[in-house]
Protein backbone atom coordinates (compact mmCIF):
# COMPACT_ATOMS: atom_id res chain seq x y z
CA UNK A 1 0.00 0.00 0.00
CA UNK A 2 2.66 2.45 1.01
CA UNK A 3 4.52 1.89 -2.24
CA UNK A 4 1.49 2.67 -4.37
CA UNK A 5 0.31 5.70 -2.45
CA UNK A 6 3.76 7.18 -2.71
CA UNK A 7 3.36 7.63 -6.44
CA UNK A 8 -0.38 8.16 -6.52
CA UNK A 9 -1.02 11.74 -5.51
CA UNK A 10 -4.60 11.23 -6.64
CA UNK A 11 -4.74 14.37 -8.72
CA UNK A 12 -2.35 13.70 -11.54
CA UNK A 13 -3.28 15.67 -14.63
CA UNK A 14 -5.31 14.09 -17.40
CA UNK A 15 -5.22 15.21 -21.03
CA UNK A 16 -8.19 17.50 -20.38
CA UNK A 17 -6.25 19.49 -17.79
CA UNK A 18 -3.70 20.49 -20.40
CA UNK A 19 -6.52 21.47 -22.74
CA UNK A 20 -7.94 23.63 -19.91
CA UNK A 21 -4.59 25.45 -19.75
CA UNK A 22 -5.19 26.67 -23.30
CA UNK A 23 -8.44 28.45 -22.31
CA UNK A 24 -10.65 26.75 -24.93
CA UNK A 25 -13.48 29.28 -24.57
CA UNK A 26 -11.21 32.20 -25.38
CA UNK A 27 -9.78 30.10 -28.23
CA UNK A 28 -13.22 29.74 -29.81
CA UNK A 29 -13.54 33.54 -30.05
CA UNK A 30 -10.03 33.74 -31.52
CA UNK A 31 -10.89 31.09 -34.12
CA UNK A 32 -14.09 32.86 -35.14
CA UNK A 33 -12.67 36.38 -35.48
CA UNK A 34 -9.46 35.20 -37.16
CA UNK A 35 -11.52 33.15 -39.62
CA UNK A 36 -13.68 36.15 -40.50
CA UNK A 37 -10.56 38.33 -40.94
CA UNK A 38 -9.11 35.75 -43.30
CA UNK A 39 -12.28 35.16 -45.33
CA UNK A 40 -13.26 38.81 -45.85
CA UNK A 41 -9.76 39.72 -47.06
CA UNK A 42 -9.62 40.49 -50.80
CA UNK A 43 -6.93 37.86 -51.53
CA UNK A 44 -8.15 34.23 -51.84
CA UNK A 45 -6.36 31.62 -49.71
CA UNK A 46 -6.26 27.88 -50.42
CA UNK A 47 -8.80 26.26 -48.04
CA UNK A 48 -6.24 23.90 -46.53
CA UNK A 49 -3.75 26.71 -45.94
CA UNK A 50 -6.56 28.77 -44.40
CA UNK A 51 -7.52 25.86 -42.10
CA UNK A 52 -3.90 25.36 -41.02
CA UNK A 53 -3.40 29.08 -40.44
CA UNK A 54 -6.49 29.39 -38.23
CA UNK A 55 -5.50 26.27 -36.32
CA UNK A 56 -2.09 27.74 -35.49
CA UNK A 57 -3.53 31.16 -34.65
CA UNK A 58 -5.81 29.34 -32.19
CA UNK A 59 -2.85 27.38 -30.84
CA UNK A 60 -0.93 30.63 -30.35
CA UNK A 61 -3.93 32.01 -28.44
CA UNK A 62 -3.94 28.82 -26.35
CA UNK A 63 -0.22 29.16 -25.68
CA UNK A 64 -0.69 32.70 -24.37
CA UNK A 65 -3.53 31.36 -22.18
CA UNK A 66 -1.16 28.78 -20.66
CA UNK A 67 1.51 31.43 -20.05
CA UNK A 68 -1.14 33.69 -18.49
CA UNK A 69 -2.21 30.89 -16.14
CA UNK A 70 1.44 30.23 -15.26
CA UNK A 71 2.05 33.84 -14.26
CA UNK A 72 -1.33 34.44 -12.63
CA UNK A 73 -1.46 31.23 -10.57
CA UNK A 74 -1.07 33.26 -7.35
CA UNK A 75 -4.09 35.47 -8.19
CA UNK A 76 -6.12 32.51 -9.43
CA UNK A 77 -5.63 30.76 -6.09
CA UNK A 78 -7.27 33.69 -4.27
CA UNK A 79 -10.31 34.21 -6.49
CA UNK A 80 -13.27 31.86 -6.29
CA UNK A 81 -13.97 31.89 -10.02
CA UNK A 82 -10.45 30.76 -10.95
CA UNK A 83 -9.45 28.58 -7.98
CA UNK A 84 -10.33 25.37 -9.84
CA UNK A 85 -8.00 26.08 -12.77
CA UNK A 86 -5.35 23.37 -13.37
CA UNK A 87 -2.44 25.13 -11.61
CA UNK A 88 -4.16 26.50 -8.45
CA UNK A 89 -5.93 23.18 -7.95
CA UNK A 90 -2.60 21.38 -8.09
CA UNK A 91 -3.30 19.17 -11.10
CA UNK A 92 -0.63 20.76 -13.30
CA UNK A 93 2.69 22.15 -12.08
CA UNK A 94 3.50 25.82 -12.80
CA UNK A 95 6.70 24.79 -14.59
CA UNK A 96 4.75 22.45 -16.84
CA UNK A 97 2.37 25.24 -17.85
CA UNK A 98 5.33 27.53 -18.59
CA UNK A 99 7.00 24.83 -20.69
CA UNK A 100 3.82 24.01 -22.58
CA UNK A 101 3.09 27.70 -23.20
CA UNK A 102 6.58 28.45 -24.50
CA UNK A 103 6.73 25.34 -26.67
CA UNK A 104 3.31 25.95 -28.20
CA UNK A 105 4.15 29.64 -28.77
CA UNK A 106 7.22 28.66 -30.77
CA UNK A 107 5.45 25.93 -32.73
CA UNK A 108 2.42 28.09 -33.57
CA UNK A 109 4.40 31.12 -34.77
CA UNK A 110 6.87 29.11 -36.88
CA UNK A 111 4.09 26.97 -38.36
CA UNK A 112 1.97 30.03 -39.17
CA UNK A 113 5.01 31.58 -40.84
CA UNK A 114 5.61 28.44 -42.91
CA UNK A 115 1.96 27.84 -43.79
CA UNK A 116 1.03 31.44 -44.62
CA UNK A 117 3.69 34.15 -44.50
CA UNK A 118 6.28 35.43 -42.06
CA UNK A 119 4.47 38.70 -41.43
CA UNK A 120 1.50 36.74 -40.04
CA UNK A 121 3.86 34.54 -38.01
CA UNK A 122 5.60 37.59 -36.53
CA UNK A 123 2.24 39.23 -35.85
CA UNK A 124 1.16 36.16 -33.87
CA UNK A 125 4.42 36.27 -31.92
CA UNK A 126 3.82 39.94 -31.16
CA UNK A 127 0.26 39.17 -30.00
CA UNK A 128 1.48 36.47 -27.60
CA UNK A 129 4.19 38.85 -26.33
CA UNK A 130 1.63 41.61 -25.89
CA UNK A 131 -0.84 39.43 -23.97
CA UNK A 132 1.72 37.72 -21.75
CA UNK A 133 4.36 40.38 -21.14
CA UNK A 134 2.62 43.73 -21.66
CA UNK A 135 -0.79 42.77 -20.26
CA UNK A 136 -0.35 39.85 -17.82
CA UNK A 137 3.08 40.59 -16.37
CA UNK A 138 3.25 44.36 -16.63
CA UNK A 139 -0.08 46.19 -16.71
CA UNK A 140 -2.71 43.86 -15.23
CA UNK A 141 -1.54 44.46 -11.67
CA UNK A 142 -0.54 48.09 -12.02
CA UNK A 143 -3.35 50.00 -13.71
CA UNK A 144 -7.17 50.00 -13.57
CA UNK A 145 -7.08 50.45 -17.36
CA UNK A 146 -5.74 46.86 -17.58
CA UNK A 147 -8.87 45.63 -19.34
CA UNK A 148 -8.55 48.33 -22.00
CA UNK A 149 -4.97 47.38 -22.85
CA UNK A 150 -5.60 43.64 -22.54
CA UNK A 151 -8.41 44.10 -25.03
CA UNK A 152 -5.83 44.88 -27.71
CA UNK A 153 -4.44 41.35 -27.45
CA UNK A 154 -7.92 39.94 -28.01
CA UNK A 155 -8.44 42.31 -30.93
CA UNK A 156 -5.40 41.19 -32.94
CA UNK A 157 -6.72 37.80 -34.27
CA UNK A 158 -8.85 39.23 -37.14
CA UNK A 159 -5.81 41.32 -38.14
CA UNK A 160 -3.67 38.17 -38.15
CA UNK A 161 -6.32 36.40 -40.25
CA UNK A 162 -6.25 39.34 -42.69
CA UNK A 163 -2.43 39.23 -42.71
CA UNK A 164 -2.51 35.51 -43.58
CA UNK A 165 -4.37 36.39 -46.80
CA UNK A 166 -2.82 39.74 -47.71
CA UNK A 167 0.56 39.67 -45.97
CA UNK A 168 -0.04 43.09 -44.44
CA UNK A 169 -2.26 45.54 -42.61
CA UNK A 170 -4.93 47.82 -44.04
CA UNK A 171 -7.70 50.18 -42.96
CA UNK A 172 -10.27 47.37 -42.95
CA UNK A 173 -8.21 45.14 -40.67
CA UNK A 174 -7.52 48.10 -38.36
CA UNK A 175 -11.27 48.75 -38.14
CA UNK A 176 -11.91 45.11 -37.19
CA UNK A 177 -9.24 45.56 -34.51
CA UNK A 178 -10.90 48.75 -33.28
CA UNK A 179 -14.29 47.04 -33.04
CA UNK A 180 -13.04 44.35 -30.62
CA UNK A 181 -10.68 46.76 -28.85
CA UNK A 182 -13.46 49.22 -27.98
CA UNK A 183 -15.94 46.42 -27.25
CA UNK A 184 -13.78 44.67 -24.64
CA UNK A 185 -13.92 47.24 -21.79
CA UNK A 186 -17.74 47.52 -21.58
CA UNK A 187 -17.96 43.73 -21.92
CA UNK A 188 -15.61 43.05 -19.01
CA UNK A 189 -16.71 45.90 -16.78
CA UNK A 190 -20.31 44.69 -17.00
CA UNK A 191 -19.01 41.30 -15.85
CA UNK A 192 -17.01 42.94 -13.05
CA UNK A 193 -20.15 44.74 -11.84
CA UNK A 194 -22.10 41.55 -11.17
CA UNK A 195 -19.36 38.95 -10.62
CA UNK A 196 -17.97 40.76 -7.56
CA UNK A 197 -14.77 38.73 -7.65
CA UNK A 198 -12.33 39.55 -4.93
CA UNK A 199 -9.92 41.44 -7.14
CA UNK A 200 -8.80 43.68 -4.29
CA UNK A 201 -7.58 40.71 -2.22
CA UNK A 202 -5.82 39.37 -5.27
CA UNK A 203 -4.09 42.72 -5.83
CA UNK A 204 -5.62 43.40 -9.25
CA UNK A 205 -6.67 47.04 -9.59
CA UNK A 206 -10.05 46.58 -11.28
CA UNK A 207 -11.91 49.78 -12.13
CA UNK A 208 -14.80 48.72 -9.87
CA UNK A 209 -12.38 48.64 -6.94
CA UNK A 210 -10.15 51.63 -7.65
CA UNK A 211 -12.70 54.14 -8.98
CA UNK A 212 -15.92 52.68 -7.63
CA UNK A 213 -18.94 51.14 -9.26
CA UNK A 214 -20.59 54.42 -10.26
CA UNK A 215 -17.49 55.42 -12.24
CA UNK A 216 -17.43 51.97 -13.86
CA UNK A 217 -21.01 52.48 -15.02
CA UNK A 218 -20.05 55.81 -16.61
CA UNK A 219 -17.01 54.20 -18.23
CA UNK A 220 -19.20 51.49 -19.78
CA UNK A 221 -21.41 54.16 -21.36
CA UNK A 222 -18.44 56.18 -22.62
CA UNK A 223 -16.78 53.21 -24.31
CA UNK A 224 -20.08 52.04 -25.81
CA UNK A 225 -20.59 55.50 -27.35
CA UNK A 226 -17.00 55.52 -28.66
CA UNK A 227 -17.45 52.02 -30.09
CA UNK A 228 -20.40 52.93 -32.33
CA UNK A 229 -18.47 55.14 -34.84
CA UNK A 230 -15.92 52.38 -35.41
CA UNK A 231 -18.68 49.85 -36.04
CA UNK A 232 -20.30 52.22 -38.55
CA UNK A 233 -16.97 53.00 -40.22
CA UNK A 234 -16.37 49.26 -40.64
CA UNK A 235 -19.81 48.94 -42.23
CA UNK A 236 -18.94 51.71 -44.70
CA UNK A 237 -15.51 50.26 -45.57
CA UNK A 238 -14.78 48.03 -48.56
CA UNK A 239 -15.61 44.84 -46.59
CA UNK A 240 -18.90 46.33 -45.38
CA UNK A 241 -22.20 46.74 -47.19
CA UNK A 242 -25.93 47.13 -46.58
CA UNK A 243 -26.15 43.98 -44.43
CA UNK A 244 -23.27 45.05 -42.18
CA UNK A 245 -24.59 48.62 -41.98
CA UNK A 246 -28.10 47.50 -40.98
CA UNK A 247 -26.63 45.07 -38.42
CA UNK A 248 -24.33 47.76 -37.02
CA UNK A 249 -27.17 50.29 -36.72
CA UNK A 250 -29.44 47.90 -34.82
CA UNK A 251 -26.73 46.39 -32.60
CA UNK A 252 -25.16 49.71 -31.64
CA UNK A 253 -28.50 51.32 -30.85
CA UNK A 254 -29.36 48.42 -28.54
CA UNK A 255 -25.86 48.41 -27.03
CA UNK A 256 -25.96 52.15 -26.25
CA UNK A 257 -29.47 51.81 -24.80
CA UNK A 258 -28.24 48.97 -22.57
CA UNK A 259 -25.26 51.06 -21.44
CA UNK A 260 -27.57 54.01 -20.70
CA UNK A 261 -29.69 51.76 -18.48
CA UNK A 262 -26.58 50.65 -16.61
CA UNK A 263 -25.29 54.22 -16.24
CA UNK A 264 -28.60 55.44 -14.80
CA UNK A 265 -28.79 52.71 -12.14
CA UNK A 266 -27.09 52.77 -8.78
CA UNK A 267 -25.97 49.84 -6.69
CA UNK A 268 -29.19 49.76 -4.67
CA UNK A 269 -31.32 49.41 -7.80
CA UNK A 270 -28.93 46.84 -9.26
CA UNK A 271 -28.84 44.82 -6.04
CA UNK A 272 -32.65 44.83 -5.86
CA UNK A 273 -33.04 42.91 -9.12
CA UNK A 274 -29.75 40.98 -8.78
CA UNK A 275 -27.93 42.90 -11.51
CA UNK A 276 -30.49 42.00 -14.15
CA UNK A 277 -29.57 44.88 -16.50
CA UNK A 278 -25.82 44.23 -16.11
CA UNK A 279 -26.24 40.52 -16.82
CA UNK A 280 -28.44 41.24 -19.84
CA UNK A 281 -25.87 43.77 -21.13
CA UNK A 282 -23.05 41.23 -20.72
CA UNK A 283 -24.96 38.52 -22.58
CA UNK A 284 -25.90 40.98 -25.32
CA UNK A 285 -22.26 42.05 -25.68
CA UNK A 286 -21.40 38.50 -26.79
CA UNK A 287 -24.26 38.52 -29.29
CA UNK A 288 -23.08 41.95 -30.47
CA UNK A 289 -19.63 40.75 -31.42
CA UNK A 290 -20.83 37.48 -32.89
CA UNK A 291 -23.45 39.14 -35.11
CA UNK A 292 -21.08 41.90 -36.21
CA UNK A 293 -18.51 39.45 -37.50
CA UNK A 294 -21.28 37.17 -38.74
CA UNK A 295 -22.64 40.07 -40.82
CA UNK A 296 -19.18 40.58 -42.37
CA UNK A 297 -19.22 36.90 -43.40
CA UNK A 298 -22.73 37.20 -44.87
CA UNK A 299 -21.74 40.32 -46.81
CA UNK A 300 -18.67 38.55 -48.13
CA UNK A 301 -20.67 35.53 -49.32
CA UNK A 302 -23.21 37.85 -50.96
CA UNK A 303 -20.34 39.53 -52.82
CA UNK A 304 -19.40 36.22 -54.44
CA UNK A 305 -22.91 36.16 -55.97
CA UNK A 306 -22.51 39.73 -57.17
CA UNK A 307 -24.72 41.05 -54.41
CA UNK A 308 -23.88 42.98 -51.25
CA UNK A 309 -20.95 45.31 -50.70
CA UNK A 310 -20.85 48.91 -51.80
CA UNK B 1 -5.47 -2.55 -0.27
CA UNK B 2 -5.45 -5.09 -3.04
CA UNK B 3 -3.05 -4.51 -5.84
CA UNK B 4 -4.97 -4.45 -9.09
CA UNK B 5 -3.01 -5.13 -12.23
CA UNK B 6 -4.43 -1.88 -13.59
CA UNK B 7 -4.43 1.04 -11.19
CA UNK B 8 -6.69 4.03 -11.84
CA UNK B 9 -3.51 6.01 -12.39
CA UNK B 10 -2.70 3.88 -15.42
CA UNK B 11 -6.10 4.60 -16.97
CA UNK B 12 -5.50 8.34 -16.61
CA UNK B 13 -2.01 8.03 -18.04
CA UNK B 14 -3.35 6.02 -20.96
CA UNK B 15 -5.80 8.85 -21.66
CA UNK B 16 -2.94 11.33 -21.69
CA UNK B 17 -0.75 9.16 -23.90
CA UNK B 18 -3.60 8.48 -26.30
CA UNK B 19 -4.44 12.18 -26.48
CA UNK B 20 -0.83 13.15 -27.18
CA UNK B 21 -0.53 10.37 -29.76
CA UNK B 22 -3.59 11.65 -31.59
CA UNK B 23 -2.29 15.23 -31.51
CA UNK B 24 1.07 14.16 -32.94
CA UNK B 25 -0.67 12.04 -35.60
CA UNK B 26 -2.84 15.00 -36.57
CA UNK B 27 0.27 17.22 -36.75
CA UNK B 28 1.97 14.79 -39.14
CA UNK B 29 -1.18 14.65 -41.29
CA UNK B 30 -1.33 18.45 -41.31
CA UNK B 31 2.29 18.84 -42.44
CA UNK B 32 1.71 16.22 -45.14
CA UNK B 33 -1.41 18.01 -46.39
CA UNK B 34 0.33 21.36 -46.30
CA UNK B 35 3.27 19.95 -48.27
CA UNK B 36 0.90 18.60 -50.93
CA UNK B 37 -0.80 21.98 -51.29
CA UNK B 38 2.44 23.95 -51.40
CA UNK B 39 4.13 21.60 -53.88
CA UNK B 40 1.13 21.46 -56.22
CA UNK B 41 1.00 25.29 -56.16
CA UNK B 42 4.67 25.29 -57.11
CA UNK B 43 3.93 23.01 -60.07
CA UNK B 44 1.13 25.26 -61.23
CA UNK B 45 3.60 28.12 -61.14
CA UNK B 46 1.55 30.12 -58.66
CA UNK B 47 4.67 31.04 -56.75
CA UNK B 48 6.53 33.35 -59.17
CA UNK B 49 10.02 32.72 -57.85
CA UNK B 50 9.60 28.96 -58.03
CA UNK B 51 8.16 29.11 -61.54
CA UNK B 52 11.20 31.08 -62.67
CA UNK B 53 13.47 28.51 -61.09
CA UNK B 54 11.75 25.67 -62.96
CA UNK B 55 12.46 27.31 -66.30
Amino acid sequence: MSDLSAIDRGREAGFGDYVQLLKPRVMSLVVFTAMVGLIVAPVPVHPFVAFTAILFIALGGGASGALNMWYDADIDRVMRRTASRPIPSGRVGAGEALGLGLALSGISCVMLGLAANWFAGAFLAFTIFFYVVVYTIWLKRTTPQNIVIGGAAGAFPPMIGWAVATGGVSLESLLMFALIFMWTPPHFWALALFMKDDYSNAGVPMLTVTHGRAATRRHILAYTLLLAPFALALALSSIGGPVVLATALVLNTLFVLGALRIARRDEAAAGADRYKAERAFFRFSLVYLFLHFGALLVERSLMTFGLGGW
Amino acid sequence: MAIHPEHELHTRRRGRNLGLGLVLGAFVALIFGLSLVKISHLREGKLPAAAEAQK
